[in-house]
């Protein structure tokens, strides 16, 4: 089989996860799109793998080893979601925006609590 | 204790004491009416003393190294006593103490008075280093302390905006005289290759092959320029009258003692490079005659009593540059010694005057009935003061100028090394201004107190008598002011051997012109005087003798109008446009340093929105040109 | 491997390409799909797609531990964190941020660069699939021989990651909260 079928779509669903982390405004599809690019990551580890023949197999257990960092991240993202979701009330990552700078108004004093959603 | 100790002391107890008083003067206030009078009273005996001991004896000469600068000629804290130094120390130190004493009462209400005494003591020790001086730059160094005391003396009122703008006057008229002063100095030294006075003048004399100055006219007028500022001479003389904005005591320690007297001496101590240049002393002359005719019609046209003397005092001094002119110090310093006396007695009484009637407008003061009466001291010493003024005969005035216009005539007659033109000059203009002189004496003393039959109608304000000390002090200058003339004889012994008596011919035209110009006075003011019921004029003779130049002569012949249009407006107009230039082009520039970072960091500060997704878009594609770049630069290798 | 022609395709290829349109098309309605739910679900054809790719690589190991966890746990959390975030069931108009042409040009212009280079850096690579590379066999072979301490280790980094899931979507303590979860 030649190599560039399975290269060529691993780079294009990482562009496409990479679409989807840029553009979607949903803190869980923006997980779902960072799930792809993983993916994209671990079809590209075993193309080459399978390619280079290596006797450690190396491609494959990252592979292995990357679903599982995958499962991990995706616990712990979804968990750090629900938190900011009952926190702030949304999910929505353009709303989180504690840390820009404020706009005409001076900064807050460092002991004031700058708690307010943004608008 | 040995004479060079004692003149060392002589400028540095005023010193000690100003320091003392401006660093204690605040929290003592106790102790400095004896820190102003003893330390000056000290002095002024360690004057006598040295004055004593060096009678007539050969100069002498004390002097340590100060700097050794290399390439330049040595900076010398040298002391050189020869009989002029000595003789002008004793004045200015005499001066000084009759001055601190009668500041004493004077001034005894006024809560700036420790730094008053303190200043004046500075004052008295600048001028008495410049006198005993032998080095040049230490000689500046009491000049410019000078400059900057009359500057703090003369605004001591400083509320008002008189006191003010006179002493910035002052400060910066004779400064503008010590630019080229400071300049001739060092082109002396250079020409010279010392500092050191007795060296300079040594070589200029020494027999055998004397120093040839490269530019003698040059350094002779640059150091003019100094001289006419401090001195008070034509064109730089406009900061006199204004000066009168200061306490009066002040007023007679510049006039008789310091400042003034610091330009005559300085020109005396080194006449011989004057001499030097025929065209330094016929500019110099030139500036005597223009400076004693002018001020004396002005003086005769002002109203103020001040003002008056103050013109008198510009006259007088240039009556010694013209002595000067005439390549004879001795007679200079003769009239230096006897003006300083009785001019500092004029100023002195009439400061008494002044308090005693509240005015000091000689219209006012000429409705004023009893006045005699009201000051008696005053009375007495103004009248002795301007008998001396006037030169009449047994008085020290006539001595002194009886010298002056007796030198005239030497270099008249070609018989010294001036110019000729010089010396009838000076003859010349020194007759007419004695007949002014006269006059406007005449003038001051009929309007003040002159009342025979009783005519004036106003009630002098009652004012307490005059102070002990102030009688003390103005009867201790009238004795001077009496007897100085008398030193015509013994003084050429302690000077340069000339002859300073007076000769029976120009006595006799001088005499003349005195009474000329007294009679004069007296004749117009009788007809003043006798109109005093009908009209509501004072006994002002002024109008009559002047005619349509009085207006004219009471603007100091608008010298000031004509700085003011030649200078003061075209400084003031460039000053307008610097600090344009400077809010309008420098100023943007700093606003638009700080602006420019402003706004960029307005600007960068929009990207920070706080949304995670741009900013990792913004990453992504830097990556993207990164690597984009990488591969391209690969690609070419 | 001479003697190979890109347009002389095995079926393999052929299989590959096909199931790779598939897989695409499933990832890009994933990232553009407007209803959240939806979205998840082509998550799950794009990345069982992958799975089949595996297969055709002949990872057999790697695309059923795939299907097993990705498919199965995975998407499951997914799910779970939707709904349990109260994500609407219908089409939001809000799922896409202001962002989205800006990502556009970006992830359009990564995928330029990256296909154009692979496409010239492996242009004349095959790879031989007629002796299977990722049986379980040889997979566990070298999962347990070569690479047995970072199995370990990463055995301990999901420990980790359970922990903290759990200390993150604990109720704080104090406050009292109706029903959200």
């Amino acid at each position: 089989m030649h190599l560039v079928y399975p290269v060529v779509l691993a780079a294009l669903l990482f562009c496409t996860g990479l679409y989807g982390v840029l553009a979607r405004r949903n803190a869980i599809l923006v997980l779902m799109s960072v799930e792809l690019m993983l993916a994209a990551v671990g079809l590209n580890l075993v193309a080459f793998d399978v390619w280079l023949r290596d006797e450690l197999r190396s491609g494959q257990v990252f592979t292995l080893f990357l679903i599982a960092l995958g499962a991990a991240e995706i616990g712990i993202g979804l968990a750090i979601v629900l938190l900011v979701h009952r926190e702030r009330g949304t999910s929505a990552v353009d709303r989180l925006r504690e840390l820009r700078e404020p706009r005409g108004t001076p900064r807050p004093a460092p002991g004031e609590p700058g708690e307010h959603p943004t608008p | 204790m040995n004479t060079i100790t004692a003149a060392a002391l002589v400028p540095l107890l005023p010193f000690a004491a100003a320091a003392l008083v401006l660093l204690t003067g605040r929290r003592a206030p106790g102790f400095v009416q004896p820190l102003a009078v003893l330390p000056t009273l000290a002095s002024a005996l360690l004057a006598i003393l040295v004055a004593v001991r060096q009678a007539g004896a050969e100069p002498l000469t004390a002097a340590t190294t100060l700097a050794d600068p290399g390439d330049a000629p040595t900076v010398h804290l040298a002391l050189h006593l020869d009989g002029f130094a000595v003789l002008v120390a004793v004045l200015v130190s005499v001066v000084a103490c009759c001055v601190q004493l009668y500041s004493t009462a004077h001034l005894r209400e006024d809560p700036r008075y420790p730094s008053y005494s303190a200043l004046v003591s500075l004052f008295t020790a600048a001028m008495l280093l410049v006198v005993y001086a032998d080095d040049l730059i230490v000689l500046l160094v009491g000049w410019e302390v000078m400059g900057a005391c009359s500057y703090f003396l003369i605004g001591h009122h400083w509320e008002t905006p008189a006191a003010r703008a006179a002493s910035l006057k002052a400060f910066l008229v004779t400064k503008l005289g010590d630019v080229p002063f400071l300049i001739g100095l060092f082109a002396l030294a250079g020409d010279a290759g010392t500092f050191r006075i007795s060296s300079i003048l040594a070589r200029l004399a020494s027999p055998p092959s004397p120093l040839e100055l490269a530019h003698p006219t040059l350094i002779a007028l640059l150091l003019l320029a100094g001289v006419a500022g401090k001195s008070a001479q034509v064109p730089l003389h406009t900061w006199l009258p204004d000066a009168m904005a200061g306490p009066t005591p002040v007023s007679a320690l510049i006039h008789a003692a310091t400042m003034v007297a610091a330009g005559v001496y300085f020109v005396a101590r080194l006449l011989p490079v004057f001499a030097a240049s025929s065209a330094a002393l016929l500019v110099l002359a030139a500036v005597a005659a223009l400076t004693m005719v002018g001020s004396a019609l002005a003086a005769l046209a002002q109203d103020d009593l001040k003002r008056l003397l103050a013109y008198s005092t510009i006259g007088q001094l240039g009556y010694m540059t013209g002595a000067l002119a005439a390549a004879d110090r001795e007679a200079a310093v003769f009239h230096l010694l006897t003006h300083g006396a009785f001019k500092a007695l004029l100023f002195l009484s009439a400061g008494v005057l002044i308090k005693a009637a509240g005015t000091g407008s000689l219209t006012a003061l000429s409705r004023l009935r009893d006045l005699k009466r009201r000051a008696p001291d005053a009375y007495g010493t103004m009248t002795i003061g301007l008998l001396a003024l006037a030169a009449v005969p047994p008085f020290s005035g006539f001595f002194s100028k009886e010298a002056v216009l007796g030198a005239a005539r030497h270099t008249a007659a070609g018989h010294t090394g001036a110019p000729a033109a010089a010396g009838w000059l000076v003859l010349c203009a020194g007759l007419a201004a004695a007949v002014l002189t006269a006059a406007y004496a005449a003038k001051l003393w009929l309007a003040v107190f002159h009342d025979p039959v009783g005519a004036r109608a106003g009630e002098p304000p009652a004012a307490p008598p005059a102070a002990p000390a102030v009688t003390a002090a103005l009867w201790l200058l009238a004795v001077p002011s009496l007897l100085l003339g008398l030193a015509a004889w013994p003084l050429p012994g302690w000077l340069d051997d000339g002859d300073l008596a007076p000769g029976p011919g120009i006595s006799l035209l001088a005499v003349g012109a005195t009474l000329a110009g007294g009679l004069a006075a007296y004749a117009t003011w009788r007809g003043a005087y006798e109109a005093i019921g009908s009209e509501e004029t004072g006994v002002d003779p002024t109008p009559a003798l002047l005619g349509p130049l009085r207006r004219h002569a009471a603007a100091g012949f608008h010298l000031d109008a004509l700085y003011t249009a030649a200078l003061v407006r075209p400084t003031r107009a460039a000053a307008r446009l610097v600090a344009f230039l400077d809010r309008a082009v420098v100023d943007t520039y700093v606003r638009g340093a700080a602006a420019a970072p402003g706004w960029l960091g307005t600007l960068t500060r929009r990207a920070q929105t706080g949304n995670v997704q741009t900013y990792l878009s913004a990453i992504v594609a830097g990556v993207l040109v990164i690597a984009v770049a990488a591969v391209l630069v690969a690609a070419g290798e | 491997m001479t003697g190979r022609e890109l347009l002389s395709p095995s079926g393999q290829d052929v299989v590959f390409v096909l199931v790779g349109l598939v897989t695409l098309g499933a990832a890009v309605l994933c990232v553009t799909s407007r209803h959240l739910v939806h979205a998840a679900l082509w998550l799950v054809v794009a990345l069982g797609g992958i799975a089949v790719h595996y297969l055709l690589l002949t990872a057999e190991f790697v695309a059923w531990v795939q299907v097993l966890i990705y498919l199965g746990s995975v998407v499951v959390l997914v799910l779970f964190g939707l709904m349990l975030t109260r994500a609407p069931i219908g089409p939001s108009p809000e799922a896409d941020s202001r962002n989205r042409p800006v990502a556009l040009v970006v992830a359009l212009a990564a995928a330029g660069v990256l296909v154009t280079l692979l496409v010239d850096a492996f242009r004349t690579t095959w790879i031989d699939l007629d002796t299977p590379h990722g049986t379980s066999r040889q997979v566990g072979d070298g999962l347990f021989r070569a690479w047995v301490l970072p199995f370990e280790a990463l055995s301990v980094l999901l420990l980790a990651a359970l922990v903290g899931a759990i200390v993150l979507s604990r109720r704080p303590g104090k406050r009292p909260e109706g029903g959200e979860r």
